[in-house]
């Protein structure tokens, strides 16, 4: 039996507080696309896509309609290609990422990510040809999304790609310059990357999934923000509570959209993520959630803390709401897509320090900074290595998508539009961390006793 | 299955009878009505079943939208299911 006041508290949160689903994210095996022939590879990959996802616009566009909660996005990910693109040169595997393009238009999703390369423990050469063309992918291309997985914490680190990717980064900015660096965007590299991840940039289809599946992510900081407010001046248990009822509210959302959403696209129903994902919309803003909690700025002493009690009461109401809960699964922090964190770190609250203790107790890393353009590439793989060993020591997802601005120093900004938002420029340590990142190797696994 | 249909918008002569005329014509039936004027401010939560229903559920969810548009209301109708899943375990 429906009350009135269930059913304004729904309305109001779709309509004042921007809930929404962020994204429906078919997953898509290519191994069987598998061929030694590259144009053969290409077609086959372009046909699988393009059949399996054909009706994947329409569907969520129908269930858009039907339920009145907005479906924002609508994305497809690929087994990652150094797995199915083998012994092909470089060129051929630019050639792939041309192919997702081209079925990415076709099928009128905006993103289809894959483009992607497991080198935790070391490279195959279909690894090393894929990130080879990485930057001129990303150029070349509008929709496709890479990523690469450095490390894990079964395997350790391998600082051989920490210290390639510091240049690749570099090289998607410069190929992206005149778009402020745009390519830079598009490219994540992850330590313990998750197989079942629906959100871009780093989605792709995990070896262990099946042929298809259909993972959703859903959003709501603004829901979020709001109910902290209508609590009042409660202590921290009151307010867990809340935010935990909260994100149950949410969460099923999420998992009736994605299990309308399987049964019409005849695909199995994968994973519900639970990330709080922000958007550059006022009121869609993680950082307002941490000041709505009592923190003057974001990036204020405490805020580590307050994220920590937020991103785990987050999991505890989501993870009953759902069947299945997967992907990245907390609160994101992505600086320029945060209009409450591009805020404080306008004001010098945030700090890219502090950014970094903070994805220590949230998922996913340090997400769309903006760094000066003339960061060298041995300080990008620096931040890299850093975040990286906090997932790998807490046996956790983090990842960095940093941007080198070219051209662009601290006191300016970049502007990507849409989701992807605008960023100042951030300012990092000048001191160089070039001789330990040359050394290159790896480094071993961390012991999982003695904990401290 | 069931609808909800809310509509919002400044109060004028009619407004039921035309959300129920579209409701009628398309064989919605409706099963409760809980409607409000403050002051000059008009708001209504329909309920109606739609076993019946002449139309595809979307084209039925665009009519009402655009006699809203055309009234100057805010007209939105959703499954009812979205309620059901957030508010019960």
């Amino acid at each position: 039996m429906l009350n009135t006041q269930d059913i304004l508290e729904t309305i109001n949160m779709i309509r004042e507080e921007n809930l929404d689903i962020r994204t429906i994210t078919m997953g898509i095996s290519l191994f069987d696309c598998v061929s030694e022939d590259e144009a053969r590879l290409c077609d086959k990959i372009y046909d699988k896509i393009t059949r399996r996802a054909e009706h994947l616009v329409s569907v969520g566009q129908g269930i858009e309609k039907e339920y009145g909660v907005p479906i924002v996005n609508k994305r497809v990910s690929v087994t990652p290609v150094s797995l199915i693109g083998g012994s092909l040169s470089p060129d051929g595997y630019l050639k792939i990422a041309h192919t997702l393009q081209r079925a990415a238009r076709t099928l009128g999703i905006n993103f289809i990510g894959g483009f992607s390369a497991l080198v935790h423990k070391g490279y195959t050469a279909g690894a090393r040809n894929l990130i080879s063309v990485i930057p001129q992918a990303l150029a070349e291309t509008e929709t496709v999304c890479s990523s690469v997985n450095v490390a894990t914490t079964k395997a350790g680190i391998n600082m051989d790609a920490v210290a390639q990717m510091g240049h690749v980064i570099k090289q998607c900015a410069e190929l992206t310059a005149d778009k402020d660096s745009i390519g830079a965007a598009k490219l994540v590299v992850f330590a313990n990357v998750p197989e079942d991840n629906p959100f871009m940039a780093g989605a792709f289809h995990g070896v262990g999934e099946p042929d298809s599946v259909i993972n959703v992510g859903v959003s709501g900081p603004g829901v979020v923000a709001s109910a902290i407010k209508r609590a009042g001046d409660c202590d921290l248990s009151e307010l867990a509570d809340v935010i935990k009822k909260t994100a149950f509210k949410i969460t099923r959302v999420g998992q009736l959209v994605a299990k309308e959403a399987a049964s019409r696209l005849d695909t199995p129903f994968g994973i519900v993520d639970l990330s709080l994902a922000p958007t550059p919309a006022i009121g869609d803003s993680v950082a307002h959630i941490l000041e709505g909690m009592g923190l003057e700025s974001c990036g204020a002493h405490g805020t580590t803390a307050a994220l920590a009690m937020l991103n785990d009461a987050v999991k505890k109401g989501g993870v009953m709401a759902s069947s299945h809960v997967g992907g990245l699964s907390g609160a994101f922090i992505p600086v320029s897509e945060d209009a409450g964190m591009i805020a404080a770190v306008e004001r010098g609250a945030l700090t890219i320090e502090k950014l970094e203790a903070m994805t220590a107790v949230c998922s996913v890393g340090l997400d769309m900074i903006a760094i000066p353009g003339d960061t060298p590439d041995a300080v990008i793989s620096g931040i890299i290595a850093d975040e990286i060993s906090i997932g790998v020591a807490n046996t956790k997802t983090t990842a960095v998508r940093l941007i080198p601005a070219i051209g662009k120093g601290v006191g300016d900004s970049v502007e990507f539009g849409g989701l992807l938002g605008y960023a100042p420029i951030i300012r990092l340590n000048p001191y160089s961390p070039e001789k330990f990142i040359g050394r290159g190797g790896r480094i071993p696994a961390p012991i999982h006793s003695l904990k401290n | 299955m069931k609808a909800v249909i809310t509509v919002t918008g400044k109060d004028t002569v009619g407004i039921i009878a035309d959300v129920s005329a579209v409701c009628a014509n398309r064989g919605a039936n409706i099963r409760e009505i809980t409607q409000n004027v403050l002051g000059e401010y008009f708001a209504m939560i329909m309920i109606a079943e739609l076993d019946g229903l002449k139309i595809p559920f979307a084209d039925f969810v665009d009519e009402l939208a655009a006699l809203g548009r055309t009234r100057g209301l805010d007209i939105h109708t959703m499954h009812e299911d979205i309620f059901n899943t957030m508010h019960h375990i």
